[in-house]
């Protein structure tokens, strides 16, 4: 039996009223890789994350080295030798690389500091431009030197989040190198992913979250990745709303041959075509992260086309007004994109219908009230007045609002981005059921990253992966294991 | 949002306050600006007592009225105007910029170009608002087509503005019968804008201010333009998820921004002045006033009435502690400076309540 470094017991952490953490206990062993596996919202950034110190768990005891322990922020945990590895990189972008590096080390001279991270850099064969700006360089290296961080920091315990998503495949073998050799020194080593190949290649032990809870805890010799893949995403289908058929209209949103950037200029989505009929409601399955922000956001306007066409109706999109002739969109950026908190619940719903409620110019509000009252009272949500800041709205309240203010505006595309994310049973039930209903006169395209809700809409399934859809399924002929294969990359169709 | 002081001491986040809770908390600060200038005027050997009898006595007779309702005037223009550019999210700086502008433009049509008496004036006025309103185009295609920050280059722009008016008062459009001073030559009565007699009150032009609030506060709040511009001030993504024109949106709100502080221009030359002189002689900064003034008003165009009059009467005050007291123009601004800081700190700090007791949590 390996020394225990870490141990997690009964972690429980709300956010506002979703449980991030149900009750999760963890162990960790010196030179041990565990691999923390599950969907996004599984809950493994949020554990990670009250190990580092960065949240404070509800309930719960953490001990390290058999000692209770209290960890109340980043500082506590590096004291006690935990480093980290964030997902993306933190770090001060104006200074050089060796300047970033040798603030971890305050109390020497600068020359021995920089001695101390050569050093580092050479036992794990990091290479390194010590004198170049952070600014300039790329997302990988930017990577290398977190990596150099958590390993100055992690005497003990290092954890990796998502290391790898945006890596390429040669950084990912030296960062697996990086992380053997620290396995072999002795050190425990988090690696927190959702994707399968990769854990099963440098885990020995893992253990696979769903839904905030702890599922199983295996190692790994003991397991397949389609074992892997039945723990992570479960197998009951919710079959309580039932789904009739509809007779399919005309095409009214095709996608061909679309390339998409991200922000920081690489390809998201690379090369990924469809169409969607009125009647039809098309589900896009996927890990977050896979290209299917960007995807959305080409769709409705919001980011530029770097290759492919887009058209709706027939006609070609050119800029975000086009979108709006004929589609409404769900982003699942609810505050500050789908409901503007400064402006009052009616101004935000005026901000689609406020045309049509103008004569010459001028906004005749109190039809505009009088409708607005109508459509919180169908949608169900609950505010004091229409005159109130929306940003004053519960969560729930506020993604009803902006169901009711897109779905009301009958158009004949609609865009649902992760509609039900965050919210409980209940509203997020009569949202599913609002969108099966619309599909009876509009075209559907839903992302969602809830497998169960995607399952139970769409009657077309795409899996997006690495910005390709790697496979396009009939929701009659859905086979779950495949599905789950697909999202963790395993299999190409 | 808690901040912890000490134990037994914390500062915590409020709600918003009432219409009356904002007012008391502003004569508050007028209170506190009140008291810290004392300190300076006695530290100048001026009685504070007397120092503020003064200022008040003499700002609120017939002529310190006139002379407040005169600075009013520019100050309520550009006012107006930048409330409806801020409202859109365009920090313009630059309503000084185009109100000297508007100054230029007036005087062009005033001295040099050949019309009939009758329309010199209303030609004036529309050439000076066109030119102001030109001048703020510059920085807003700018911004919406290559990303410049507008707060630079309107701020830049300003000092060009005056530039130009400096270059056009020295240079080809120096006076004849101005014995070398850098002036143009008196505007002929056509071009002169009616004032209420006795006063240096150009009347047509407070009208218009006035008018100007009245107008800008339906668009913002009745109009769907108005609606469209307050929706593209949350920013160019939510305009496009929105399927608004961001762009002319951003346009439209400067034309109204640079058209007004135009305006303000244009009722400096043609009625106070009747010529074009140097830069700062024609503006003494009206238009870095108002941005402080707008924001005083809370970004609404009627409460920038009662704004600008406030700012006028600062500006008033400041004549008075240099001309009545013979203090240096240094202590007068400490004077306005100490009043504006403390009505900004008393804004943010009156969002806050302090607590005591012990804390727990």
């Amino acid at each position: 039996m390996m020394e225990e470094l870490v141990r997690m017991v009964g972690i429980t952490k709300h956010f506002s009223n979703v449980v991030a953490n149900d009750s999760i206990d963890f162990t960790l062993h010196k030179g041990e890789v565990h691999g923390l596996l599950g969907e996004n919202g599984a809950g493994k950034s949020t554990l990670m994350n009250i190990l580092y110190g960065l949240y404070k768990p509800d309930s719960g005891e953490i001990y390290f080295e058999g000692r209770r322990v209290y960890i109340n922020s980043p500082r506590d945990a590096i004291r006690l030798g935990i480093g980290r590895v964030p997902q993306i990189p933190e770090l001060v972008e104006s200074l050089t690389v060796a300047e970033n590096l040798a603030m971890l080390l305050p109390g020497l001279t600068m020359g021995r500091r920089l001695d101390y991270v050569k050093e580092v850099a050479e036992r794990y064969g990091i290479s390194l431009d010590l004198d170049a700006l952070v600014c300039n360089l790329s997302f990988g290296e930017k990577h290398k030197i977190e990596l150099i961080k958590g390993i100055m920091r992690g005497s003990k315990v290092l954890i990796l989040d998502e290391s790898t998503t945006m890596l390429s495949p040669r950084e990912i073998d030296s960062l697996f190198g990086c992380i053997s050799k620290m396995r072999d020194e002795g050190r425990g080593i988090v690696f927190v992913s959702h994707r399968i190949p990769e854990v099963l290649r440098i885990a020995d032990r893992i253990t696979i979250l769903r839904k905030g809870r702890r599922i199983a805890s295996v190692m790994r010799n003991e397991v397949d990745e389609h074992e892997l893949v039945r723990l992570m995403i479960g197998t009951d289908i919710d079959k309580s709303i039932a789904k009739d058929k509809v007779s399919l209209g005309e095409e009214i949103l095709r996608v061909e041959d679309l390339h998409v950037l991200d922000d920081i200029g690489g390809e998201a989505v690379k090369g990924v075509s469809f169409s969607i009929r009125r009647g039809e409601i098309f589900g896009i399955a996927g890990v977050a992260g896979n290209g299917q922000r960007e995807l959305v956001e080409a769709i409705t306007g919001l980011r530029d086309i770097e290759k492919g066409r887009i058209l709706i109706k027939g006609k070609e999109l050119s800029s975000p007004r086009c979108f709006r002739l004929y589609g409404s969109h769900i982003p699942d950026e609810r505050i500050g994109l789908g409901v503007l908190p400064s402006l009052t619940v009616l101004e935000n719903i005026a901000l689609i219908f406020y045309k049509s409620f103008s004569n010459n110019g001028f906004i005749r509000f109190n039809d505009l009230r009088s409708y607005a009252r109508r459509l919180i009272e169908t949608y169900g949500v609950v505010t004091p007045s229409l005159e109130i800041l929306a940003g004053k709205l519960s969560g729930g309240n506020i993604a009803r609002l902006i169901l009711a203010r897109e779905l009301s505006a009958d158009k004949d595309l609609i865009v649902a981005f992760h509609p039900t994310f965050g919210l409980d049973v209940a509203s997020a039930s009569m949202i599913r059921r609002l969108i099966l209903e619309l599909r009876r006169k509009s075209a559907i395209l839903l992302v969602s990253e809830d497998l169960d809700e995607i399952l139970q809409l769409s009657d077309r399934i795409a899996v997006m992966y690495g910005g390709r859809f790697i496979g396009v399924m009939d929701s009659d002929e859905v086979d779950l294991e495949k599905i789950g294969l697909m999202m963790g990359g395993v299999v190409a169709s | 949002m808690k901040i912890r002081i000490t134990r037994y001491l914390r500062i915590e986040r409020r709600g918003e306050l009432g219409l009356m809770g904002r007012i008391l908390m502003k004569i508050l600060a007028i209170l506190l600006a009140l008291l810290f200038s004392a300190m300076i005027f006695a530290i100048s050997g001026v009685d504070p007592w007397y120092a503020y009898t003064l200022i008040f006595v003499k700002s609120f007779t017939y002529s310190g009225l006139t002379e407040i309702a005169t600075k009013l005037i520019p100050i309520l223009l550009c006012t107006v105007g930048l409330t409806v550019a801020f409202k859109a999210g365009v920090w313009n700086i630059g309503a000084e910029g185009q109100l000297l502008l508007g100054a230029i433009g007036a005087t062009w049509i005033a001295l040099f170009v050949d019309v009939y008496d009758q329309l010199r004036l209303p030609l004036a006025i529309l050439v000076g608002m066109v030119s102001g309103a030109s001048w703020g185009l510059i920085p807003v295609i700018l911004k919406v087509r290559l990303n410049v920050n507008e707060v630079v280059s309107t701020l830049m722009m300003n000092y060009i503005a005056s530039g130009i008016v400096d270059y056009l008062v020295y240079g080809p459009w120096k006076g004849a019968r101005e014995w070398g001073f850098p002036y143009t030559d008196k505007f002929p009565d056509t071009a002169w804008l009616p004032l209420i007699p006795g006063t240096r009150i150009h009347w047509p032009t407070l009208l218009l201010s006035v008018l100007s609030s009245i107008l800008v506060y339906i668009l913002l709040s009745r109009t769907a333009l108005g609606f469209e511009i307050k929706v593209c001030g949350q920013g160019k993504r939510v305009a496009d998820y929105l399927g608004i024109p961001y762009g002319s949106r951003l346009i439209i709100a400067m034309i109204i921004s640079g058209g007004l502080a135009g305006l303000a221009g244009v009722g400096e030359v043609c009625g106070v002045h009747r010529r074009l002189r140097y830069a700062s002689s024609i503006s003494s900064g009206y238009g870095y006033t108002a941005i402080i003034s707008a924001w005083l008003s809370g970004l609404n165009p009627i409460g920038s009435i009662p704004s600008s009059f406030f700012l006028a009467f600062l500006l008033t005050g400041r004549d008075i502690i240099q001309v009545s007291l013979g203090l240096p123009f240094a202590t007068s601004n400490i004077f306005n400076g100490s009043i504006l800081i403390s009505i900004l700190i008393v804004e943010v700090l009156g969002r806050y309540r302090i607590r005591w007791g012990r804390w727990t949590i």
